[in-house]
């Protein structure tokens, strides 16, 4: 199939938002200002886990300046019922429970109270002041410890499901689930080759600059008004009125720009307790975490422990591939370990697969969404495990992965066929990509590759264009923009109006303004807010039509539009000329596009890097990396490019030095960004990219998310660069200088 | 962060006679560890005292004969600027680039360094290797003590209530010497050494005539190996000699386990970056870098 040539579609205009971020005058949250705003403070636990005997908070209430103190007690009284707040059904206390904790901590930093002050720091001294009299209890940090006979139970109401069914079994595992294709025990039989491997990941957190905040007003009129950052305002509505046990129209939130998300903005975590502080001060409230909240108090990815097996024959065909992922929810369930089922083997067709997945609480952070949730921690421990039978039969890595490419009609042992998906292609670049054949250059250098795979959503959005009278168009739109997605879903739009990209003004506005908008995740934005832009495009080329056809006294369906020029017969009349003449014709023109698209087309991706292992430190340097995603369309493949570039780096630092380092007493010691250890511009080179484009048949331009399937490959495709540059496998991440060290002396021995 | 009052004397005596009023009162030079651990809640005080008007404390001087006088304010900027040190103490320039990125090179000081007394302060193996000694003013009067003395535990020093560092002395260098400091980081940049070595090596007809060896992040303090510089002294400039010093450096830490890293891999690298600290020193020495 070949991509169509577009006017628009394809090009790389400047963003509309860039100014105001260059110029800082872009409002993120915290900048949010209001007469009367309050100031709120979390007291947050100081134990993993630990029953709250007793909250006082009469010392912090009488501390001059002191407005309100709030607990959970403060959420409106309700029978226990099941929501679902965007990621399955949840007990209603869970989703309270991880906002203001109720009986018991769960994790270090889970939230107990807020203060309302009238500075931070009147109100972080109340804070202080609130005593709280905790039975401290024992606490489970892996998966593994959680799942052992005996293990300290975070939830006493929490039974096991299992294969669907009730088990009634009280245990730290939420659920075990089991996807199974063909005769496991068959393929194994007819391997020649065999590569069984454990593996272990750290838990590590998205760390996006911006830190979690959020403002509430509390109106006489009953409304509760909310200004905070977050990849969906329509969900932050949601949840809060859920919470509060309000009607959903009696929220109204405003989406402040983000500095950052990556799934972790997902999550509610202030705007309830905001809203509960204004609602007994009558003021605004406004919350805002620190980092040392954000590391220990928001949703990190969960830490995992799996097993990995795979047979193949001495042709290169796998024969059967089996998984064993048990991921860490944190304090309540939902570790995402489905979707990291879903991925693990996405990328090959194999005949005969068992995957088991293992949802379990652990006294750590509540886990959020990041990046392809739970793929880049499967992936690494199957990339790895393909790397080494590639080895132990003589095929190049990359021809190995190609005879067993997923194609179209491939099934994926979840039960899904594949529709057209460019898994063929992406490694197919990677082989001809002079960067796979370079020369290495010197001693203690390897080089390394993987594959990838996300599915990507689609779900509602919605969007409306208003013409203005001088040819360009106002596009409002609910998809709050963290890569971006201004620009592509304006572009979509031009595309179909025949104008310039820059003439489209696209605009984030509040949850009353606009249609119902899911959130920014899944990689879905582009993609269905840009169906939306595309649709309500539409709606305004065939009104323009009409009015087109009204004044040449013709019928509308005679009416083309051509590159931002209408015809009919030999009567022409630009966009631009046109939409001045509306007033007399008839009145404004607004187009409207509500869509829930199906035609999701998911990303494969791959990457190519080269490190160089210092010998006597352990440390890695990434001497080169290349990526290469598949994006159906590149709608703007400067934002693609970012994505990409965006989604190595960060996978560089999960495979590299991140992690939730832990104490045995389940604190997480290293909760700054000196100590956290992200990759800065000086542990990286230039990240290259190559974007295929194999469209998607289900999108008008045949896009695809590019959001999430480039973090998926780094950590497997470094790990497979340090073995051959250091001669060790890494079976755990982060592949740290400490770690790497030890594999080599372990090796020496 | 609680209130506190803020005072900026502009001499030393009225430096003093705060600092003895005011028992908790914290000294504040670059302000860029106090400011993050007041606001981290890990410290509190009622009164900063700001060094930055104290002359004293502000002062670069270099004399061929009497060697360098640093005050204990004077900022990262100035030092690796500063053409005296550049030339004569050039390992001293490349660690007050190494502390922090630009913007806290501007404020932060090597005195400051040296006060926070943290067991990875990148500045005082070098310090201690350049036989540096430390000037202190009280409400008794000043007293000399050597940088190797100065701190006593993590976040603790010999300075008593009301006594503050006035300026770092280091001597001339010695003919055919050379330093270094050589740390080790997982990231390449903005981050806390793992370990640390700071080295100073002094040649005379092809053997060590004497050498210091000092460690960051391997001990409570920043832990001088005199044992390491014994070693060295009197034997020929080779491989075996630099390798036996490491190995000294290695036994004599003490570190711990913790999120920089394991206790095994921090004495490991004790001896790696000793070894590879005493080559650049003897490079230097050389006059080859």
């Amino acid at each position: 199939m070949k991509t169509q040539e577009y006017t628009v579609v394809g090009t790389r205009p400047i963003r509309h938002d860039g100014v105001d971020k260059v110029t800082g005058r872009a409002l993120y949250g915290a900048d949010f200002q209001m007469a009367g705003l309050l100031y709120g403070h979390i007291l947050r636990s100081p134990h993993a886990h630990a029953r709250i005997r007793r909250i006082d908070t009469s010392k912090a209430e009488q501390l001059p300046g002191v407005k309100a103190v709030v607990t959970a007690g403060d959420f409106p009284e309700v029978p226990e019922r099941m929501v679902d707040l965007g990621e399955g059904d949840t007990p209603l206390s869970y989703a309270r429970g991880n906002v203001l904790a109720k009986g018991k901590v769960l994790y270090k930093g889970h939230a107990i109270a807020a203060v309302a002050a009238t500075s931070v720091h009147v109100a972080e001294e109340a804070a202080g002041l609130i005593e709280v009299d905790y039975e401290v209890l024992p606490c489970v940090l892996t998966a593994p410890e959680a799942m052992q006979d005996g293990a300290a139970i975070l939830h006493d109401d929490l039974k096991t499901k299992e294969f669907g069914e009730q088990t009634g079994r009280v245990s730290n595992v939420a659920e075990h689930f089991r996807y199974a294709m063909g005769d496991i025990e068959a393929g194994f039989a007819q391997a020649e080759v065999m590569v069984e491997r454990e593996f272990n990941t750290a838990t590590v957190h998205q760390g996006y600059i911006e830190p979690h905040n959020a403002t509430a007003l509390w109106n006489n009129d009953g409304r509760i008004l909310v200004w905070c950052s977050t990849q969906g305002s329509f969900s932050v509505r949601d949840v809060t009125a859920c919470l509060l046990d309000v009607p959903v129209s009696r929220v109204r939130v405003t989406p402040m720009e983000i500095g950052g998300g990556f799934g972790g903005k997902i999550p509610v975590y202030l705007e309830p307790v905001a809203a509960l502080l204004s609602k007994k001060t009558g003021k605004p409230v406004k919350i805002v975490m620190s980092r040392k909240d954000v590391f220990e108090g928001s949703g990190p990815t969960p830490g995992s422990h799996m097993k990995v097996k795979i047979g193949a024959r001495k042709d290169g065909r796998i024969t059967a591939a089996q998984a064993y992922l048990a991921y860490e929810a944190g304090a309540y369930p939902g570790a995402m370990v489905a979707p990291g089922a879903m991925c693990v083997f996405a990328a090959y067709d194999i005949a005969n697969v068992v995957i088991d997945g293992f949802d379990v609480v652990v006294n750590k952070p509540s886990t959020a969404a990041y990046r392809a949730p739970g793929a880049t921690n499967a992936a690494f421990a199957a990339e790895s495990v393909v790397d080494e039978i590639a080895e132990k039969l003589g095929i190049d890595p990359l021809d190995f992965r190609l005879k067993n490419a997923a194609k179209e009609g491939t099934r994926r042992a979840d039960g899904p066929k594949y529709r057209r998906i460019g898994c063929v292609e992406v490694i197919e670049a990677m082989k001809n990509h002079p960067h796979y054949t370079a020369p290495l250059g010197g001693p203690h250098r390897g080089r390394g590759v993987a594959i990838g795979f996300w599915f990507n959503v689609g779900l509602p959005s919605s969007c409306t264009i208003s013409v203005s009278a001088d040819g360009t168009v106002n596009l409002v739109e609910g998809s709050t923009d963290i890569g971006g997605t201004r620009t592509s879903i304006a572009m979509q739009a031009a595309e179909v109006l025949g104008i310039p990209a820059e003439d489209v003004h696209p605009t984030v506005v509040d949850t009353d303004s606009v249609g119902f908008t899911a959130v920014t995740g899944g990689s879905r934005t582009t993609f269905a807010t840009g169906w939306a832009a595309y649709e309500a495009a539409q709606d305004v080329v065939r009104q323009m039509k009409e009015r087109a056809a009204k004044i040449w006294e013709t019928e509308a369906a005679s009416v083309a539009l051509d590159r931002g020029v209408f015809q009919s017969g030999d009567k022409r009349m630009t966009f631009q000329e046109l939409a001045a003449k509306l007033d007399q014709t008839g009145g404004p023109v607004v187009g409207r596009g509500a869509v829930n698209p199906r035609g999701v087309g998911g990303s494969f991706s791959g990457c190519i890097a080269d490190v160089e292992v210092d010998p006597e430190t352990g440390k890695v340097t990434i001497l080169r990396f290349t990526s290469v995603q598949d994006a159906g369309k590149a709608i703007h493949p400067s934002y693609v490019e970012g994505q990409m570039q965006g989604g190595s780096v960060q996978g560089i630092g999960w495979a590299l030095n991140e992690e939730y380092f832990m104490n045995d007493a389940g604190s997480m010691t290293n909760s700054s960004l000196l100590d956290y250890r992200m990759p800065t511009a000086l542990d990286l080179p230039m990240i290259d990219t190559v974007i295929v484009e194999v469209p998607n048949p289900g999108h008008p331009f045949g896009a695809r998310g590019v959001g999430e399937a480039n973090i998926v490959p780094p950590p497997g495709a470094i790990a497979n660069a340090i073995y051959r540059a250091a001669g060790v496998r890494m079976n755990r991440l982060p592949m740290n200088p400490p770690a790497i060290m030890q594999a080599i002396w372990s090796q020496r021995d | 962060m609680k209130w506190f009052d803020y005072a900026a004397p502009a001499s030393l005596s009225e430096a003093v006679g705060l600092l003895t009023a005011h028992p908790g009162a914290r000294l504040l030079a670059g302000g860029t560890d106090l400011l993050v651990q007041l606001r981290a809640g890990r410290k509190e005080t009622d009164l900063v005292v700001d060094a930055k008007h104290i002359p004293e404390l502000n002062a670069i001087s270099y004399d061929a004969a009497r060697g360098l006088t640093l005050g204990a304010s004077v900022p990262c900027y100035r030092i690796y600027k500063d053409k005296n040190v550049t030339g004569a103490y050039p390992a001293l320039a490349e660690v007050a680039s190494l502390i922090g990125g630009t913007q806290i090179q501007g404020r932060a000081s090597i005195g400051g360094n040296l006060c926070n007394a943290a067991p990875s302060a990148d500045s005082v193996p070098l310090l201690i290797a350049l036989h540096g000694t430390c000037r202190i003013a009280g409400p008794r009067g000043s007293r000399e003590i050597a940088v190797e003395d100065f701190c006593t535990a993590p976040g603790r020093t010999v300075l008593q209530p009301g006594e503050l560092l006035v300026s770092l002395h280091l001597p001339p260098p010695a003919p055919h010497s050379g330093a270094r400091y050589l740390r080790f980081i997982p990231r390449n940049e903005m981050d806390i050494a793992v370990a640390g070595a700071g080295v100073e090596v002094v040649l005379e007809n092809g053997r060590f005539r004497s050498a210091r060896v000092a460690l960051s992040s391997v001990a409570p303090t920043p832990l001088y190996v005199r044992e390491a510089g014994e070693a060295l002294a009197g034997s020929p400039v080779d491989e075996a000699s630099i390798a036996a010093a490491a190995e000294i450096a290695r036994k004599s830490a003490k570190p711990i386990t913790d999120m920089r890293g394991t206790a095994d891999y921090r004495s490991h690298l004790c001896a790696v970056l000793t070894r590879r600290a005493l080559e650049a020193a003897v490079l230097r020495a050389r006059g080859k870098n």
